[in-house]
């Protein structure tokens, strides 16, 4: 966040890279892909793009304030998974408004968060064990809950929240609310900050007054909450709430969380970040699509960038 | 054996041009205050370190110690303070560490040769330690005696010994002293580090004492006593910072009654009051810091009282302590005084982020104007407030940190080593704003490994040894023999 004292035109280079390296490849690969396919750049494939990312997006968002305290969240495609079946529950036609579905499957979430966060605090496990515990939990209270069968015959008010309004999909305009939000929190507010200091130096922070078991774990619930969000939308999109959803989302998000720049040792990164790295996945995924590579060889190069980004910045950021 | 040796960290001098000569078979103590170089140097003869320029000669021929491993190879073993066991591993496990017998090209171990090394190796030390038991099992002078067989086993000709009597009993001072004399009879060079001045006159053929990174000399022990190695320890001059005039002191702000935390401190009592310098002085591992993290809630103590404005007050996390109109900027600084990863801006109103916010809302035009007002008060060299901290330099970023810790409007700061690692001119720019603070009617207490500022700055004494309050004493009608005197552990 600082200008290089040193003019000189390589330290000017490395400072352009690293700040804006991402925003650099996005336009560079949203270029070639243009020329590439005539379809890249039309209004309906763009709109697919960012439908592709939303679910995607709203949990890297989430996962950015946990990787931003120096932990990591690894429950939450179990957490999509648990919280949609929840959501699907309440939403069979006539039973409920629909905002009793949508907030049991946030709540659901966040209290799955605030868990992984009081036992990580109070219980001193390290986070990694912690939401990998949670993983499976989650899972296993989905399927418990859905007897193991997709949870089917949802209201239309519900399956209306995986549509659009006004032309843009619902899941996209949820994505851009809650980065909006989350992005003026971590400007823009005093607890926002705070998670900055306690990733970025735990003991400092402490020594500073804050109290920095209650900044973890609101990150691990806003975390859990933003699954929650997901969870609806996903069960709102397929129209059930399907115990099995969700499979290793919670890897996506962290790799977009981390191209977008976040330290996975927590102090540095933000939503911006996250934001770009979660659309240069969709867009370089929507572009194999396009150009017909098997997705296969999708992963391959998925797992390249995800490794290529993180090189590159380190090997900018020194 | 080492000759002309230079080494400068971050531009101060930590060692310069510091020779030293070790026969073999002669044990050779290295003594000097906290940050005399004693540690710099050891290191640097252990290979952790390199130095800037001189030479280290090894049985006469001029070496080049690449790393620690080099150092093992060359004969040279160094046994750390922090003493660094396996613990699930056995003895005869440790002992073999990194260099195993083994049976064929497979690399099998052979532990039958393990043990009966370990063995003959425990014996020639003459103890009695079986090879099976378990490194967790032993007492700390055991896991001592284990690292030196292995220093043994690597056939060291130097042995180097770090304050190896910090934590054991007296009972088993005797033992280890006895195993030190076989093996310097053996022929084995040993560098012995301690402040203990007693164990020094009984151990040590050779002190060499050194001075603020300088050599001050070497003499048989013979030749000295307490008195004369305390002042070629000490004997440089006071700075010449003035004691200001600050006669009048106020209320009492702060009563510590009897004080304690298990294996840290204990029947820790003292007063402080408004415009007052209180300084601890004291020996490292002497209880200073443990018990300014107490009294900041760090590190809670156990037993006793802290009163603070005649109330008695709970501190149980730094929470509690700034809103009793605690500050404190703690030894640590890396470890617990700036956020790395923030800038210079976010660094100093981490602490009292509420005096730049509306709500919970940041006002950044406030926080901007409040980092100013601070960078020109305290005269931080930065490149603008949104500079990471991390390129600091080490004075600037103390600056920044007392700076933190003075926005929360403390009425009793505590300063743990504040000058520690920084250099000249930024120690006479924080030496003014612990006046400045006296002068404002805050109650100061001030922990320092160096004499001359504890003495030149302060009001009043406590002088800390073993956990314990040794003394304290008037900084006028003082000097830094008897600090040092009532310092040295007994």
């Amino acid at each position: 966040m600082q200008c290089p004292s040193d003019k000189s035109k390589s330290a000017m280079l490395a400072y352009v890279l690293k700040q804006y390296g991402i925003v650099i490849a996005l336009i560079l690969i949203c270029t070639a892909l243009s020329f590439c396919s005539p379809h890249f750049l039309t209004w309906p494939n763009l709109i697919t793009v960012t439908r592709q990312i939303s679910l995607n997006g709203i949990l890297a968002v989430g996962v950015t304030f946990v990787l931003l305290t120096g932990g990591v969240d690894l429950s939450l495609g179990s957490l999509v998974a648990l919280t949609g079946v929840v959501a699907a529950s309440f939403a069979h036609p006539g039973d409920y408004p629909l905002i009793i579905p949508v907030m049991a499957g946030i709540l659901a979430g966040m209290a799955c968060g605030a868990a992984n966060g009081v036992v990580i605090t109070r219980g001193r496990v390290a986070p990694f064990i912690v939401t990998l515990g949670m993983m499976t939990i989650a899972r296993g209270l989905a399927l418990v809950i859905s007897g193991g069968k997709p949870v089917s015959n949802m209201s239309p008010s519900m399956t209306r929240l995986g549509g659009d309004f006004l032309g843009l999909p619902i899941p996209v305009l949820v994505l851009c609310g809650i980065s909006a939000v989350s992005w003026l929190f971590l400007k823009n507010v005093r607890l926002g900050r705070y998670i900055y200091a306690v990733g970025g130096n735990e003991n400092a922070a402490r020594a500073a007054g804050i109290n920095v078991n209650g900044v973890k774990l609101l990150a691990y619930t806003i975390c859990g909450a933003m699954a929650g969000l997901a969870g609806v939308i996903l069960a709102a999109r397929i129209t059930t709430g399907q115990p099995n959803a969700g499979l290793a989302y919670e890897l996506d998000a962290i790799a977009a969380a981390v191209i977008g720049g976040t330290s996975l040792s927590g102090g540095i990164g933000g939503v911006g970040g996250t934001l770009l790295g979660a659309l240069l996945m969709g867009v370089i995924n929507n572009g194999l699509d396009l150009l017909n590579v098997s997705s296969y060889y999708q992963q391959i190069v998925k797992g390249i960038i995800i490794v290529g980004a993180v090189w590159l910045d380190r090997k900018h950021g020194k | 054996m080492a000759r002309n040796i230079q080494k400068t960290f971050a531009g101060i001098h930590a060692l310069s041009d510091v020779s030293l000569e070790i026969r073999s078979g002669d044990i050779h103590a290295l003594m000097g205050e906290n940050g005399a170089g004693k540690s710099t140097l050891m290191n640097i003869l252990a290979g952790l370190f390199q130095p800037d320029s001189g030479e280290i000669h090894l049985r006469g021929r001029p070496v080049i110690i690449k790393n620690p491993h080099d150092a093992i190879r060359k004969g040279i073993a160094m046994i750390h303070q922090e003493l660094m066991p396996i613990p699930d591993m056995t003895v005869a496990e440790n002992i073999a560490l990194g260099h195993e017998p083994t049976l064929g090209m497979a690399g099998w171990i052979d532990r039958h040769a393990m043990k009966q090394e370990a063995e003959r190796l425990l014996g020639l030390l003459g103890v009695n330690i079986s090879a099976t038991r378990t490194m967790r099992e032993l007492s700390v002078a055991e896991i001592q005696t284990v690292e030196i067989a292995r220093a043994l086993g690597r056939n060291a000709g130097l042995l180097i010994m770090d304050e190896p009597t910090s934590a054991i009993s007296d009972r088993e001072v005797e033992a280890l002293f006895a195993v030190i004399r076989t093996l310097a009879r053996s022929g084995v060079a040993i560098v012995y580090i301690s402040h203990k001045m007693d164990e020094i006159f009984r151990i040590a053929d050779t002190i060499t004492v050194l001075r603020d990174g300088k050599y001050v000399g070497t003499h048989p022990a013979v030749d000295l006593d307490k008195r004369k190695l305390i002042s070629l320890m000490v004997g440089r001059d006071l700075t010449a910072t003035i004691l200001e005039d600050r006669k009048v002191h106020g209320e009492p702000v702060l009563e510590v009654n009897r004080l304690g935390k298990t294996g840290l401190f204990r029947e820790i009592s003292f007063n402080l009051r408004r415009g007052e310098i209180l300084g601890v002085a004291g020996l490292m591992g002497a209880g200073r810091t443990e018990v300014m993290n107490a009294l900041f809630g760090l590190d809670p103590a156990d037993t006793g009282d802290i009163v603070v404005n005649k109330k008695k007050a709970r501190i149980r996390c730094p929470a509690d302590a700034m809103r009793l109109g605690i500050g404190m900027v703690t030894e640590d600084r890396k470890g617990c005084g700036i956020v790395p990863t923030m800038t210079v801006e976010h660094n100093t109103t981490l602490s009292a982020l509420t005096r730049c916010c509306a709500g919970e809302f940041i006002i950044h035009k406030r926080e901007h104007a409040i980092i100013d007002e601070n960078i020109q008060l305290f005269g931080i060299k930065t490149s603008g407030r949104r500079q990471e901290i991390n390129q600091l330099s080490g004075g600037n970023q103390q600056k920044v940190v007392i700076a933190k810790t003075l926005l929360t409007q403390p009425s009793i700061v505590i300063l743990d080593e504040p000058t520690r690692g920084i250099d000249i001119g930024a120690k006479a720019e924080v030496y003014a704003i612990i006046n400045r603070l006296a002068r404002e009617g805050k109650a100061v207490i001030l922990v320092s490994s160096e004499l001359p500022e504890i003495l030149s700055l302060t009001d009043r004494i406590l002088v800390m040894r073993q956990g314990s309050v040794a003394a304290e004493l008037d900084p006028r009608q003082t000097s830094q023999e008897e600090i040092l005197k009532y310092a040295m552990p007994i």
